[in-house]
């Protein structure tokens, strides 16, 4: 019985895993997209939704009814198979890169039956390394992979093609302009955005996204934000680009395209693209706070609280939330805040600027390197 | 009209008038208006979502830039002959279910402007379901019909909800076509006709580039 039970166990941890991740992670949206609408009515001095529920709080899910429940109109001329595959794959690279997501430390596993869920990482002095001490802990994490930036780079790279798909599976003009845009868009900006991570990554010495949190774990001032600046700079701007978000929502320019490349989406189908974007704007924001914000760790806490017990994972979480939580908050702000780019200063700039930006950045962080460890 | 539809053909009256509050609560709650400003009216709709009147309270303040996501278009000012096949076209790109609020005297009943030119009135279009009077409205009135619009969605029932016939709604304005306006000679020819029961014709005449490019 135990032997079943044992094998059962990691399966079980998984499903777990996977249902309270996804669950957090769609509140988290649904509240940004409340969030957003209330920080917007602030900034411009009014109160934003307080009718549904008590101060709004039914709002997003009154919006989602509505939406699984109007018409699903589908344009005669579209191309029906691309039309109904683009709001999956848009939504679906979005969510894909929640299985890395580092949300807290090792727990200890007293058991020992998750040993093959466990990533066995441990910081030890200049480099990351994999230790059988470490072993012992289970890493709060869904899936164990050790190239995980690389993985999170890549599947959102991939979600270009929802969009992209979207316009044109549509056969309007307007959508077809936003797709492309888009497209440009999201290719030209990946450049700057994987430029800027190569100097965290040199400086952790792994891909391994709990890997890089270990590697700050020694005090606030380790953040890699500090020896990184330039290159969270560059990051932060190129994720705004990623994620079409003001000041580079050229894809759905109202003033230019009707709605962009969901011109044409009605009911549930754009409800998802609708979700793709705030699901994209938190993968951007764990990627920021785990590259250069020190992911869940909290200075002095393991001080007071001993690491690896169940209270210092539920603080980390806590904490790891918060900084999230802090960037989606810059988000709302910046979009309350800027108008937006003409497209040929976004080219411009993402190619002439922030990308040569990026690449200094490396070369001087190479230099650096080489001559401290020398 | 989709889902909608099948949950009224396969439940029982006792689920569906629950479902009905459910539904209802959803639609009220977040009405997201189609962003179409026709005249001065369309000044006073923009600041009823300012910082003084706001609509976002009420969930209303995301007008979409796209008919195909927008629950409510307000017809804000007059209707000249010539906007008026676009105004019906915005109007067939909405999903169902939509609403429609007739925003001011001119939109309503063509207000001051009694001329060749100007739609006597938008439900001769599409059928309206708020009227405001003034000239233009208050912002306060139109966040006022925003609510009576709330209240009517509340009042409403899945069943009543039907598949509208294409013909009808495609008859009506035909793209590329004009309203008949009151007092012209085409409007008592078709009474004359309607009068001798012959069968009712479309509500329409073909504008002058329809029938130079037909001939």
């Amino acid at each position: 019985m135990e032997e079943i039970l044992k094998t059962a166990f990691p399966f079980i941890v998984s499903a777990v895993a996977i249902v309270a991740a996804f669950g957090g992670v769609m509140v988290i949206v649904a509240y940004t997209v409340l969030a957003e609408r209330k920080v917007l009515g602030w900034i411009q001095g009014r109160i934003g939704p307080n009718r549904v529920g008590p101060w709004g709080v039914l709002q997003p899910f009154a919006d989602l009814l509505k939406f699984i429940l109007k018409e699903d109109l589908v344009p005669d001329k579209s191309t029906k198979f691309m039309y109904f595959l683009a709001p999956l794959v848009a939504l679906g690279c979005a969510l894909m890169p929640m299985v890395v997501y580092p949300f807290g430390p090792q727990v200890t596993d007293p058991l020992g039956w998750l040993v093959p869920y466990t990533t066995g990482i441990a910081y030890v002095g200049p480099a990351v390394a994999y230790t059988a001490e470490a072993a012992k802990g289970v890493t709060l994490a869904i899936a164990k992979i050790d190239v995980g930036v690389l993985y999170v780079l890549g599947i959102t790279s991939v979600g270009v093609y929802g969009i992209a798909l979207a316009g044109w599976s549509s056969n309007n003009k307007y959508s077809l302009m936003g797709g492309l845009r888009s497209s440009a868009q999201m290719i030209s900006y990946e450049l700057a955005m994987g430029a800027s991570v190569l100097g965290v990554v040199m400086l952790a010495g792994t891909l391994d996204l709990n890997g890089i949190i270990l590697a700050q774990t020694q005090s606030p001032f380790k953040w890699f934000i500090i020896p990184q600046f330039i290159g969270f700079m560059v990051f932060l701007i190129a994720a705004f680009a990623e994620t079409n978000r003001v000041p580079f929502d050229l894809p759905e320019a109202e003033t230019e395209l009707v709605a962009g490349f969901h011109t044409e989406y009605s009911a549930l189908k754009f409800a998802l693209f609708f979700m793709a974007e705030y699901v994209n704007m938190f993968t951007v924001s764990v990627m920021c706070t785990t590259l250069f914000l020190g992911g869940w760790y909290v200075p002095g806490l393991s001080h007071i609280v001993e690491p690896g017990s169940l209270l210092y994972a539920v603080i980390s979480i806590g904490a790891f939330v918060l900084k999230i939580c802090c960037f989606l908050f810059l988000y709302i702000w910046i979009r309350g805040t800027l108008p937006r780019f003409r497209f040929d200063q976004l080219m411009n700039f993402g190619w002439k600027f922030l990308l040569p930006v990026a690449l200094i950045n490396v070369i001087l962080s190479v230099v650096v390197i080489y001559f401290l460890n020398s | 009209m989709g889902l909608e539809n099948n949950i009224w053909e396969s439940l029982p009256d006792v689920i569906t008038v629950k479902l009905d509050a459910v539904i209802n609560w959803a639609r009220k709650s977040s009405i997201w208006p189609a962003t179409f400003g026709l005249a001065c009216c369309a000044i006073e709709m923009m600041n009823s979502v300012s910082a003084r009147n706001d609509l976002s309270r009420f969930g209303a303040e995301t007008f979409r830039a796209s008919p195909r996501q927008a629950d409510v278009m307000i017809v804000s000012g007059r209707v000249s002959r010539k906007m008026a096949p676009v105004l019906r076209r915005i109007y067939d790109q909405m999903p169902e279910p939509k609403w429609v609020i007739s925003m001011g005297a001119c939109a309503t009943s063509g207000g001051v402007f009694d001329n060749y030119a100007i739609v006597q009135g938008v439900d001769k279009i599409v059928p309206v379901d708020i009227y405001i009077p003034g000239c233009p409205p208050r912002p306060e009135m139109l966040v006022h019909a925003i609510t009576m619009l709330q209240e009517k969605i509340m009042s409403e029932s899945v069943k009543d909800r039907k598949d509208t016939f294409e013909e009808e709604s495609r008859h009506s304005v035909v793209p590329g076509t004009l309203p008949v306006t009151e007092g012209t000679a085409l409007e008592r020819e078709i009474e004359e006709e309607v009068a001798q029961n012959k069968a009712p014709r479309p509500y329409t005449v073909p504008s002058k580039h329809e029938r130079r490019r037909s001939s």
